[in-house]
């Protein structure tokens, strides 16, 4: 296997804050120092780009010293937290920008997908946009007439081929986009978390010749994705940014699988005297949660584990307040709503009271990521809805490794539930899906 | 063995462009990307509009109409005897052809920035479709001047104009279009990161017409300021474009070989700033 892209010392710096009079400054001084033959003064600071913490500096390395090969044919999984340089990498790897310092070596052409639908006029038809968008990506006139047929049969917009696509519904839009940026030739495609729109069938599709394109046309991928899955099932090698530097490279499986495990940061712990609360207006705050402590022995958790924690709580009424409910909402990293549940408590407390109160939350049929839980308690059972007291929002961070074998698009969801097909006979609500033999 | 193939790449992406490259080879490889922008250009400016194309022609007969009114009828400038309609319009065409040129490239990377930043693809594509979409109105607007110096020839004016003359009109173009792109990658690569420039150029074009004989002829500058006028490069090709068309003109094979000059210059140095530019200019607009 030939390499066919080769990053050697790849670094990038930003400058924070805007431009104005102040830049102008340091942009004279870089001049001066550049036409004495020294080197650049501001490369030599800046700091690692965690973003959530106030630097020293107002520059920061967004990138620092990547250095990675990739070998023809396989498909590369770029893995990290927001703000890791994931985004900045694909950027130079697309040519979008140039790195500070350092080289990437490529052989063949290279096509990225930062974006579906690039350059697309709404007032030019469906095959107008087609032979701009195909050859904004890098194709040649003669290529996209080649292939015209497919593509409009790949989006299933024939009908609409010759109206503006101003005129299409988002999906048709986003369908077509999508089937011109299947369709290219390129022997490296770079592709960004786009897979994130269009509808599922299509999604499926676009995957589907993802996989397709690696697996039998000897074509580089990269791939940029928040979906743990999603890289484990397209991808077979992977690497990890963490704070813009290399931390890893590997496998797929074993790349995801340490992200999960260390780079994920598990806040177990919620406490009062250091939490930013949003304060939702519903609330009464007669109770608050002081503390939420995780008691897990474990990090990485499998389906059906459990997951043992301590939510304390307190009285801030003058009267006693009743919490007879506790309710648990897990997210994902993408912050969308996996599953709500609620659970029965018998608490009084009077104010300045303290009550621990033991819960377990076994972990459900969850594919392989990372999870938040929100955490709220309340009055009154489902039946009998009363008022919240308090909420704390995306506390409870844990990961879930699920051993399946099988292949998981972007979206499927997030859950992998045991599902048979049963006898009509026996089926209860509904038909059978299809008989089992 | 191996190691050849190891050492052979197609692309290197290094933080900075060499000084002066071009990358002709990858812009002749995009060369259907430019035509079809040109497509779109043109597609989307006369989209839902009844006379569509039509207005090619109608837009500069009704400056061409206030010109003649104002300058002509009431300030009473001189135009050496031609018809004032003619000698407006020729100023007017060629002149809007070269400022159009000028801002629209003169903003290529802040009207593009939402494709650039997502694509990569030789960056001067943008600026040259510009320039050959101007090209398609200014060929349309040179019609219509044919036309009237027909109407005109034909009712007994223009006794100098000759029809051969004709043959020197994509040499004109080809000057303008390059003083137009050259002053365009220059403002546009100076204004992706402090775009105090940007509010200076739209005045700036706005003046340097009057200091180019474009509603007054050359010949009627006398005295200290027609010193000034020589040195403007554009003069000499808008008195040749109206001497193609009118039969007068003030300008000679010097002037216009210093009008060439500057214009390779312009054209130079502005391409040099564009090549530095282009690869960062992400980070800063």
């Amino acid at each position: 296997m030939s390499i066919v892209i080769r990053a050697k010392n790849v670094s990038k710096q930003y400058r924070l804050g805007k431009v104005g009079t102040g830049t102008l400054s340091h942009d004279l001084n870089r001049w001066w120092h550049r036409v004495r033959g020294k080197e650049d003064p501001y490369l030599k600071i800046g700091e690692a780009n965690d973003r959530t913490s106030k630097g020293k500096s107002d520059y920061v390395w967004a990138l620092r010293d990547i250095n990675f090969d990739i070998e023809q044919g396989t498909a590369t999984g770029i893995i990290g937290r927001n703000g890791a340089g994931k985004s900045t990498l694909l950027k130079i790897l697309s040519r979008t920008t140039a790195p500070t310092t350092g080289s990437v070596k490529i052989r063949g052409r290279v096509a990225s997908l930062l974006e579906v639908g690039t350059g697309f006029h709404p007032e030019l038809s469906g095959r107008d946009n087609t032979y701009l968008n195909g050859a904004i990506l890098g194709m040649t006139r003669k290529e996209i007439t080649r292939k015209f047929d497919e593509i409009v049969d790949f989006a299933g917009v024939e009908r609409y081929i010759d109206t503006p696509v101003k005129r299409y519904s988002s999906g048709m839009y986003v369908r077509l986009a999508f089937a011109v940026a299947a369709h290219l030739e390129s022997e490296i495609l770079v592709v960004d978390e786009v897979l994130a729109v269009g509808d599922a069938e299509f999604q499926k599709k676009c995957l589907g010749k993802m996989g397709d394109v690696t697996r039998n046309g000897g074509r580089t991928v990269i791939y940029v994705s928040h979906n743990m899955e999603s890289i484990r099932e397209l991808c077979t090698s992977a690497i990890l940014l963490k704070n813009g530097l290399l931390a890893g490279s590997g496998s797929a499986s074993d790349i995801v699988s340490s992200y999960l495990k260390t780079e994920a940061k598990f806040s177990t712990l919620y406490d009062s005297s250091n939490w930013t609360r949003i304060d939702l207006p519903h609330l009464t705050r007669q109770a608050e949660i002081v503390s939420i402590r995780n008691k897990a022995e474990l990090e990485v958790f499998k389906v059906s584990d459990q997951l043992p924690f301590d939510i304390t709580v307190t009285g801030k009424s003058e009267y006693a307040t009743t919490v007879s409910r506790i309710s648990l909402r897990v997210t994902n990293n993408m912050g969308a709503h996996i599953l709500t549940t609620h659970t029965s408590v018998s608490c009084s407390l009077l104010k300045g009271e303290i009550q621990v109160i033991p819960m377990t939350l076994t972990i459900p049929e969850l594919i392989s990521g990372e999870y938040w839980c929100t955490v709220w308690i309340g009055e009154g059972d489902l039946g009998n809805y009363k008022c919240d007291h308090f909420s704390v929002e995306e506390v409870l961070h844990f990961a879930v490794i699920n051993d399946q074998t099988h292949r998981w698009f972007p979206n499927w969801g997030n859950f992998n539930p045991k599902i048979l097909a049963k006898d009509e006979s026996s089926n209860i609500g509904g038909r059978a899906w299809h008989k089992a033999e | 063995m191996h190691q050849d193939a190891e050492e052979h790449w197609d692309l290197i992406i290094l933080p900075q462009n060499r000084l002066f490259d071009l990358q002709l080879r990858e812009l002749w490889r995009y060369r259907d990307l430019m035509l079809l922008f040109v497509k779109r250009d043109f597609i989307a400016q006369y989209k839902q509009t009844i006379l569509g194309p039509l207005w090619h022609f109608i837009n500069p007969i009704f400056t061409t109409v206030t010109y003649t009114i104002i300058f002509g009828n009431i300030a009473q400038l001189s135009t050496e005897g031609t018809p004032r309609l003619l000698f407006y319009m020729c100023g007017i065409t060629l002149w809007n052809f070269f400022s159009n040129i000028t801002t629209t490239t003169g903003s290529t990377f802040t009207l593009n920035a939402a494709i650039f930043g997502k694509v990569y693809f030789p960056r001067l594509i943008a600026p040259l479709a510009t320039v050959l979409s101007l090209m398609i109105d200014l060929s349309v607007h040179i019609l219509t001047l044919t036309g009237f110096a027909i109407y005109f020839k034909s009712q007994g004016y223009l006794e100098n104009m000759q029809w051969i003359n004709l043959m020197y009109l994509p040499l004109i173009i080809l000057l303008t279009a390059g003083f137009g792109l050259g002053a365009g990658t220059i403002i546009s690569s100076l204004t992706t990161k402090y775009r105090d420039l940007n509010v200076f150029i739209t005045l700036g074009i706005n003046l340097l017409m009057y200091a180019t004989p474009v509603i007054y002829p050359f010949s009627s500058i006398q005295g200290p300021y027609r010193e000034y006028l020589e040195w403007n490069p554009i003069s000499p090709v808008i008195e040749f474009y109206r001497y193609i068309f009118t039969g007068t003109g003030t300008f000679s094979a010097a002037s216009l070989a210093y009008s060439t000059g500057m214009m390779g210059l312009l054209l130079f140095v502005g391409l040099l700033l564009f090549n530095r530019v282009e690869k960062t200019f992400m980070d800063t607009v």
